[in-house]
Formats: C-alpha cells, structure tokens, sequence
C-alpha cells in the first residue's frame, strides 16, 4: 500500500515535470524523453533525430559499416581517445604551472598530495601513447582496404594531417613533466628539427623560444599542448566527420 | 474623339503593314521550314530520347505556325483538330532522378552502432584504468642540463628517425626522408589510380605499403630495445632495457 502510494507520487511529480516548459524547452519534439521509448522503427529514428548526435551520426548507415571486424572501432576509439585525454588533461591543468622551476614539483605534489592524481597521471599518460598507436593504425587500416580512394582522396589527406597533429600533441606533452626524460627526448628532437634545411636555426628558435630548452620553452610547448594543438586538431575532426558522411559513409566491403 | 497625333498615327500604320507582311509570308502552307528552325536540329543521335517521341518532335518542327482557323495540313503526327504539338524538350531520366534498382541494406545507428561505438569506449577506458592502477608513468628526476642521460632516446614514435640519424647525415635522417615519406603518405590517393579496392588487384600498393610500415617498425624497435649507453647496439637480455615510455 504504502509503495503503491510512493509510487504514484512519483509517477504524478514525473508527470508534472515533464509537463512544465522547461522540460520541453530542453527535449525537442519526439524527443524519448518526451514522449517515452519503446521499440519501434520509428523511435530508433528519433533517437539520433532528436538529439545532438545527429552531429556525428546519421539516422542510418550501411549495415556493412557497423561490423567491428571491418572498422575494428580505431576511428572511433581515437576519438573516444582524444575526448578521455581532454578531461584527464583538465584536471592536471589544475595542479602545473609551466616553469622550470615549478613544473616537477608540482608533478610531485600532484602524484604525492592529491587525491587520484597519481591516478589521473597515469590514464593521461597511457591513453596519449594509446592514441598515437590507434591513430596509426587506422591510417594502416584505411591503406588496407583501400578506403583512401575516390570519392574519399581529400579524407585521407585530413586524415595524415591529423596523425601529424596527434604525434606533435603528443611529443609537446612529453615535456611538461621537466624531468630528465623529458628534457633530453626534446633535445634529440628539437635538434633534429634544426637540421631542417635553409631556416634550421630559425626552426629551432622559434619551437625553442630560444637558442635553447628553458622555462620558455615549457610556456611555449604547455600552451600548444593545452590550447592551441587541441582547437587545431577539434577543427579537422570536425571536417574528418563531416566528410566521412558527405563521401557516403565509411568505405565499402572489399 | 481624341485626336492621335500625326506622326504616331504614321508609326502605327507602318508597324500594322509590317505585320501582315510578316504573316503573308509565312502563311502559305507547305513550306519548308527555316533551316535554323531549333525543334529541326533536334539532338536526333541521343539513344535516351525514344524515337517515337523524336519522330513526332521532328514531324512538329516540319509543321509551319499556322494562323488560328486555317485548317491544319495533315503532317503524321499532328495532333486531332489541326492541333500542332511540338516537342520542345525532353529530359532525360538520368538527368534528374536517379533510380537505384538495387535497395542498400541499412541497419539502425541506434541501437546497432551507437551500442557498439559504447561497449569500445567502455573497454577502453576500462583497459586504461587498469593499466594505469598497476603501472605508473615514469617521472625521473628533475631535468638537469648538466647530466646528460645514456642513452638519450626520443620518445618511442621518434626512435625510427633517430634510428636513421646512425646511418645517415641529420638532415636526410631528420628532414629528408620523414619529409618524402609524409608527402607520399599525403599524396598517396592522388598516385595510386587503380580504382579497384580488391586485395587481389592491388598487391603492388600493399606490399609497398607494408614493406614501409614493417621498416619503420622494425626501426622503433631497434631504436627502443637494442641500443645501449652511446646509442649502440646491445641485446635487452644481456645489457638490460635503456627505454622509457
């Protein structure tokens, strides 16, 4: 009785809810959320009609296209990826300040002092080198099946630029912790990067923000690592999408 | 009643005069029609165009404009009551409707795909969480530009470039070679024209593509497990491992 009685102060204040302008402000018409869910072919439609997945997804694709063993999900999971690194890389932001005198102290106190940061660390970490490794062999899996021809040529060419973002992504990040490992895998590969033909030295000065690695160098490659990299590399997901739809979906069986 | 003006009284007589000039030499029937007539040059080569309707387009070009009320001459194809119809353009199917006679199989993104795309998300993040649990991410000492490691290695994805630099001059290991390789890589649909997508059509572009992944691997392996103090070569099971992720 007393349950009944429960539940149908529940059910009313639901009702009551979901009455009031501000739910239907919020839920577009046929929204599930709306007008409730049940199995049809029309609710499955209105799931990614209705919702801010229509973005990414269209209302169908070929069901050729959902087959992991096709795909093997490494788009999807680099993305996924990106987004996991994001949030991990938001809440370190909180605890760095990029200097060289206080960068590794504050990894320290991070591991050390704060709640699931050694954690947090460790997923941020692992995840990059995850993301490098998916991206690639993406790349490996679209050769393969020869995904990169017409109608899909220019996909591919943002596609390569997109693995040339992820590794500069990665190897900015890999300075931040101003450790020696850090600082002597820069120094190889900023050296390398000023045999660069005719404007080496100019190369070098300018990912250096100097004649060599110092606090300088760390402001610089923090601000490309947290800011300018990730809205370079957000804008060719955004075209990397949009023309995997507007190309007919992903490629076809072989 | 108004007075019309001389000289537009003038205007409109000769205008008038042209006129039936005009029609009284286009009128007498069974003339052949204008050369340049535009229904005449019909496309008469066009498979798409059936003949019988090219036939009536071309039986009504051949039909002079006869004024309303003079009897039509009998043409084949003109129309009941002396009524001329003339074919003025027909458009092809293909043109503006495309059939596919063939229905694509098509599944539902939800629930087939987006279940899919948050079962990896989900083993992702669980694999990663694990992982992270049991191993920690390295943190060396602070950076001191007066101990310099030995090895020095870059980081794993840089090893192959770093790799080269023992065996070439560092601006072909460093510059040139990662740059002909990222040009071909980008410009790798515009070179490869077989449009076939076939494994079996296309044993030139996988093995080269596969000879190329292979040597890049073998490099970072190289780079990461079998080079030592001063970069030199060693066996991680008798020298021990100089690499950190």
């Amino acid at each position: 009785m007393a349950d009944d009685k429960k539940s149908g102060g529940m059910s009313q204040l639901s009702e009551q809810v979901q009455a009031s302008q501000a739910w239907s402000s919020i839920f577009r018409p046929g929204s599930i959320f709306r007008k409730g869910y049940s199995d049809s072919p029309r609710n499955r439609s209105y799931v990614i009609m209705n919702s801010v997945l229509y973005h990414l997804h269209p209302v169908k694709v070929k069901r050729h296209a959902v087959k992991v063993s096709y795909t093997l999900c490494l788009g999807g999971l680099s993305f996924f990826l990106f987004i996991h690194l994001t949030v991990t890389g938001i809440f370190l932001m909180f605890f760095y300040r990029p200097t060289a005198a206080q960068a590794w102290n504050d990894i320290q106190t991070l591991q050390t002092a704060v709640g699931f940061g050694l954690l947090v660390r460790n997923m941020h970490r692992w995840a990059a080198h995850l993301m490098v490794l998916s991206v690639f062999l993406h790349m490996a899996r679209v050769f393969y099946h020869g995904a990169y021809k017409p109608p899909r040529e220019f996909n591919w060419v943002i596609g390569v630029m997109l693995l040339q973002f992820t590794l500069l992504l990665s190897f900015t990040g890999y300075l931040l912790p101003w450790d020696q490992l850090a600082l002597w895998a820069v120094t190889v590969g900023t050296n390398m990067m000023g045999f660069t033909p005719v404007f080496g030295e100019q190369v070098r000065f300018v990912l250096l923000g100097g004649v060599e690695i110092g606090t300088d160098t760390l402001l610089r490659w923090y601000t490309l690592h947290v800011l300018m990299l990730p809205f370079v590399l957000v804008i060719f997901l955004a075209i990397h999408f949009w023309r995997v739809r507007k190309d007919g979906g992903i490629s076809g069986p072989l | 009643m108004t007075e019309i003006p001389e000289h537009l009284r003038k205007r409109a007589e000769a205008a008038k005069a042209k006129a039936q000039a005009a029609a009284g030499g286009d009128t007498p029937a069974g003339d052949a029609p204008s050369a340049d007539s535009p229904a005449g040059t019909a496309p008469a080569g066009d498979e798409k165009i059936p003949s019988h309707l090219l036939d009536r387009g071309t039986a009504a070009a051949d039909m002079p404009a006869t004024p309303a009320g003079v009897p039509a001459v009998p043409v084949g194809g003109s129309g009941p009551d002396g009524h001329n119809q003339r074919l003025l353009t027909v458009v092809k199917s293909g043109s503006i409707q495309d059939i596919r006679a063939t229905p694509v199989d098509k599944v539902h993104v939800w629930p087939h795909l987006l279940v899919a795309e948050f079962l990896a998300a989900l083993a992702i993040t669980l694999f990663t969480l694990l992982f992270s649990i049991f191993v920690n991410a390295p943190l060396l000492e602070l950076a001191d530009f007066n101990k310099t490691p030995n090895p020095s290695k870059a980081p794993w994805y840089f090893l192959g470039l770093q790799e080269l630099l023992t065996m070439f001059h560092p601006m072909v290991a460093g510059v040139t070679i990662p740059g002909i390789g990222l040009f071909l890589l980008i410009m790798a649909p515009y070179i490869d024209k077989n449009p076939s997508k076939r494994p079996e059509d296309r044993k030139f572009a996988i093995c080269l593509m596969t000879i190329h992944l292979t040597f890049w691997a073998v490099l970072v392996m190289i780079g990461s497990f079998f080079r030592g103090p001063g970069f030199n070569f060693v066996f991680p099971w008798n020298a021990g491992l100089f690499f950190e992720l």
